[in-house]
């Protein structure tokens, strides 16, 4: 069978959207375009799948409008979350304020300041229950930005949904929980590499088991790019962190397609258009071959490469705040033409502050422009054929395919070991900021315009937008609720439940979800569960190095 | 001999994208700088320029604690009987500018700042700092403000 003919069957078997796949001259539109003359050139939902996952793509689903939230205390992000559903959003993407992010509670004194600030604070169990109150966990998918202490934010999502009568297995969303681009970039670490990848494992192996719908890890580029490298690094990087975990889990002796089909990916979209197009096309393609051919993956799901995109937060300006929609708009066009299956698109002040709804309001509305009104969804990968759009996903492979070899070499044929090795040599981190430093060079250079910064800033000095203010208030209130959680609570079954995970994580063989699950229904705090831990595993300190 | 400035990143915020930038831009200038690393506090900071004998201090500022955060190492400053001139770039809001000078900080800088920004916010602030503290110390020795270290 021709790949034409493949992309024929898996076409007629998906169910199509209720819309009209036509110009607005009326011609027909084909779901997907290639050579007349070549049956066997690439097509989508055919392996290598460089043209998208799926044969029908857009025609029969539009990517989930997926816009990450929080800030505050949990009732007040559970506000927005139904704000933005009402609004026609279709997933809940869950932000976490950095003590949250590091495992330190509410009340800790490293969290004084903090709480609340970039996303919403969650102590224990209770916070969780009222971020999620009167939203049908087995209807929304949730998405929840975490990585250190993401399994027990797992547990206690878990635990809160089967509270409220929902079944773990109906229960859909992602969890970040990437934790090696955390040592690269974004570095909300709490423990050493090596502990850290067994929790990865763990709730891998554990999702694999208990919640077939849920996707165990988010395998994140976006950091790295944020961090300052460039998207060839972004690419490679996130690949080869994605070879790791698959290498860890294959190690827990998982069989490769009973866990790959649940791995997914996230990258960011930056304003050099068609070079962020190319990068989404190679990630795909590489996927697809190494899962094959290194990793001898059988079932298509396992080398089916799916994504989540957002837009750049570095790329905003905090002159003229509202030309970022404008590079919003450009960056969300390229996740879409690049086949995302999921979209958070940054609002216009996010240079300034988090988001005030009437920002966050208008960067949804931006990607229903793009869905709705442009006719860019009607046709699979429309840059597909491309001269100038192939030859440039072909040297973003080839740049990957570079990284790859390096890494290989450095692990003796682990990718894993590779990876691990390349963290703890600092090889990653300054890379990136080798990487920033240019940048940053050629816009104080002015090689390179940035509109507003350090060009065409008339209009600069004008009245300054509207941003959202977080009170300390909120920090006061949180930390209240915490001390009622706290004196409600059983103290003793909190201690035996934290004693008996402390023994289960010196056992490197026992799967640490359960007695997770164990320990959150107690009210146990976020912080107590990480303490505990980080008695057995210990604490990652990072050398500082320019 | 070159001035010396340190540069931390205090809180819990871990992007230090913003911070490495400086931080080469600083040295590609001219200064000695010393970078203390992620998750500092006040008094870790305070501490290591008494004991690194810094001129400047550098806070870079992403996550919107800076307003519990940053009078706090001023205040940390008094205590230890020291005033090294604190310069804040990062994600400050505007109407936070008047809190943050009124505790003393000498310079704010926001997102887009040109490292002919960065480097004059550091240089004037060191002068200032030296005028006031009543020397003429060209050079070398940084105005006297600097007690010997006590270490921590």
């Amino acid at each position: 069978m021709t790949r034409r003919e493949e992309w024929q069957k898996a076409f007629e078997k998906a169910p199509l959207r209720d819309a009209d796949f036509e110009t607005m001259s009326g011609l027909p539109l084909e779901p997907v375009y290639g050579p007349a003359d070549d049956e066997d050139a690439e097509y989508p939902g055919v392996y290598p799948y460089t043209r998208g996952p799926y044969a029908s793509m857009y025609r029969s689903k539009l990517w989930t409008m997926r816009m990450f939230a929080g800030f505050g205390t949990a009732t007040d992000t559970n506000w927005r979350f139904k704000e933005l559903l009402a609004h026609g959003g279709s997933g809940l993407s869950t932000a976490f304020d950095m003590p949250t992010l590091l495992g330190v509670d509410s009340d800790d004194p490293r969290a004084l300041g903090e709480v609340g600030r970039c996303g919403v604070a969650v102590d224990t169990l209770a916070d969780v229950e009222d971020l999620y109150a009167g939203i049908d966990l087995e209807k929304v998918t949730t998405s929840m930005t975490i990585n250190s202490p993401a399994a027990v934010i797992l547990a206690m999502y878990v635990a809160n949904a089967e509270a409220n009568g929902a079944k773990r297995a109906n229960l859909g969303g992602t969890l970040q929980n990437d934790i090696l681009k955390e040592y690269q970039a974004q570095k909300e670490f709490v423990f050493p590499p090596r502990p850290s990848m067994r929790l990865v494992a763990d709730t891998i192996e554990w999702c694999a088991a208990e919640m077939p719908r849920w996707h165990p890890v988010s395998i994140s580029g976006y950091h790295i790019r944020e961090a300052g490298s460039t998207a060839a690094q972004e690419l490679a990087f996130t690949l080869a962190n994605g070879f790791a975990y698959v290498e860890s889990a294959l190690q827990r002796g998982l069989a490769v397609d009973d866990f790959a089909p649940r791995l997914s990916f996230f990258f960011n979209a930056h304003i050099d258009f068609f070079e962020e197009i190319a990068k989404y096309r190679a990630a795909r393609r590489i996927w697809a071959r190494w899962m094959k051919e290194r990793y001898h993956a059988s079932s298509p799901r396992s080398m089916q490469m799916r994504f989540h995109t957002q837009t750049a937060g570095v790329s905003l300006t905090a002159q003229q705040p509202e030309v970022n929609i404008v590079r919003t708009a450009i960056e969300a066009l390229a996740g879409v033409l690049g086949g995302t299956q999921s979209l958070h698109t940054n609002s216009m002040d996010e240079a300034l502050a988090l988001p005030t709804a009437k920002a966050a309001r208008i960067a949804l509305r931006t990607q229903q422009v793009i869905a709705y009104e442009s006719g860019v969804a009607n046709v699979a990968d429309p840059l597909g054929g491309s001269w100038f759009v192939e030859s440039l996903t072909d040297e973003m492979e080839r740049l990957a395919e570079e990284t790859f070899s390096y890494l290989d070499d450095l692990g003796h044929g682990s990718m894993l070991e590779g990876v691990l090795q390349g963290i703890e040599e600092g090889w990653f981190q300054n890379e990136v900021a080798d990487a920033a430093y240019r940048f940053d060079r050629a816009l104080n250079s002015g090689r390179r315009v940035f509109v507003g910064a350090n060009a065409f800033t008339e209009g600069n000095d004008e009245d300054p937008i509207e941003v959202l203010k977080i009170t300390d208030e909120d920090e006061r209130r949180q930390v209240k609720r915490l001390a009622e959680v706290r004196s409600r609570r059983d103290g003793d079954a909190v201690e035996r439940s934290l004693a008996s995970l402390a023994a289960a994580a010196a056992d490197p063989e026992v799967n640490l979800m359960p007695p997770l699950l164990d320990a959150v229904r107690t009210y146990a705090t976020l912080g107590e569960i990480m303490d505990r831990l980080a008695r057995v595993f210990g604490r990652h300190v990072e050398q500082p190095s320019i | 001999m070159a001035d010396r400035v340190l540069v931390a990143k205090l809180g819990l915020d871990g992007h230090d994208r913003g911070i490495k930038v400086v931080a080469r831009t600083l040295r590609d200038a001219g200064y000695e700088v010393i970078y203390t690393g992620l998750f500092q506090t006040p008094e870790s900071t305070v501490t290591a320029a008494i004991q690194e004998d810094v001129d400047a201090i550098g806070l870079s500022m992403l996550s919107g604690a800076h307003l519990a955060l940053v009078p706090a190492v001023m205040e940390e400053q008094r205590r230890a009987g020291v005033s090294i001139p604190v310069i804040v770039g990062g994600i400050i809001p505007e109407d936070d500018i008047p809190a943050l000078t009124k505790a003393g900080v000498s310079a704010v800088l926001g997102p887009g700042a040109s490292a002919e920004e960065v480097i004059g916010a550091v240089r004037g602030a060191i002068d200032r700092a030296r005028r006031e503290a009543g020397g003429s110390a060209p050079e070398g020795e940084p105005g006297g403000s600097a007690p010997q270290g006590e270490p921590a």
